[in-house]
């Protein structure tokens, strides 16, 4: 492994662990809104390291980019600082931290190598992937061929999931239209109510 | 006079070319990164900057609600209905399977009907992708007035 990037990988992590351990620590709720777009652009450098350029677009676009957005204009529905937890809550939370983080180090020697060729994921419907869309498909990027061509149904299902939460959230909410005026406390009337 | 003069001429500035970056990852999505997810997600980043600076009502002039309505279903049916396309032409001299695009166009050595079916579904995603998460924006930020300068 004289691979110089590794240095770099390493780097990130320690930055994510950083931010991650500020969001835990903070009760600024903006604050935590910016870390947390910051914890998602770093994660999203560190899929451009790990050569994930779609994925890293995806995290930049969406995690970075979209979420902090509404996190934001959630946040200023409610307080701007969070309560304290009870010292007693923090116990319960760590307990479940350190059971959940010793299963997954004792489930790491199970795991291919970075960059092994003969790992599951490189051996075996991958590598099919690869050889066939040129003559399947003829589209350069293979991910666009997997997601929209080869698994085109589950593309259509995850956009008509996204359809769904989005249809969940106007029926709850509308489109924010109806204005909560302190002063005029009108109940909507039966009928109407719908929108 | 309004305090935030430099952060509209900026934005002024910078809104279409968000959306013409949002619409070279949607067309570039075959050949490099790229998609109809991302670039939903960037067009509706454009508009909600604007909502930001111009405040929500004049956004909601500009991109109205019963659009957002509208493009969300549309995208999701335009989707679907590729793929009943799929099922109805016979591109490829016979039927073919639910949203096997190589139906769509009779030239299958270069694969057209591929990238057509490719580019249509990206369409119908950046509708759904794009309309839906400007209405959570909508639905969120549309129930607070203006937001004081001091909350930030």
């Amino acid at each position: 492994m004289s691979d110089l990037t590794q240095y770099l990988d390493y780097a990130l992590i320690a930055m994510l662990l950083a931010v991650g351990l500020a969001i835990v620590r903070l009760r600024n709720l903006f604050a935590v809104v910016m870390l947390m777009g910051v914890y998602s652009l770093l994660s999203a450098a560190w899929f451009v390291s790990l050569d994930a350029v779609d994925v890293a677009f995806t995290e930049a676009a969406v995690g970075a980019g979209i979420s902090t957005v509404l996190l934001l204009a959630a946040m200023l529905l409610t307080a701007r600082e969070s309560e304290p937890t009870k010292p007693s809550r923090h116990w319960a939370a760590l307990a479940v931290v350190v059971a959940a983080g010793a299963a997954l180090l004792y489930a790491v020697p199970d795991m291919p190598i970075y960059g092994d060729p003969n790992s599951p994921a490189n051996a075996y419907v991958g590598l099919q992937y690869l050889e066939r869309t040129p003559e399947d498909i003829a589209v350069p990027n293979v991910v666009t061929a997997v997601l929209s061509s080869y698994r085109g149904y589950d593309t259509l299902g995850e956009t008509s999931v996204i359809f769904t939460a989005g249809l969940g959230v106007i029926l709850l909410l509308g489109f924010g239209t109806k204005r909560r005026d302190p002063k005029t406390k009108t109940k909507p009337k039966k009928g109407k109510a719908a929108r | 006079m309004n305090p935030h003069l430099i952060l509209r001429v900026v934005s002024k500035l910078l809104i279409p070319m968000i959306v013409l970056f949002g619409l070279y990852v949607q067309f570039h999505g075959d050949f490099g990164p790229g998609g109809g997810f991302q670039a939903g997600v960037i067009v509706a980043v454009a508009v909600i900057l604007y909502a930001l600076i111009f405040g929500i009502e004049e956004a909601r002039r500009a991109v109205p609600p019963v659009a957002l309505r509208f493009g969300a279903a549309f995208g999701l049916l335009l989707y679907a209905g590729v793929g009943i396309a799929a099922m109805l032409m016979m591109g490829a001299g016979e039927h073919l399977n639910y949203l096997d695009y190589d139906a769509l166009h009779p030239d299958q050595a270069h694969h057209t009907g591929q990238h057509y079916g490719i580019m249509l579904i990206e369409i119908g995603v950046l509708c759904t992708v794009a309309s839906v998460m400007l209405s959570v924006f909508y639905a969120f930020a549309g129930r607070i007035p203006d937001i004081p300068d001091e909350d930030w």
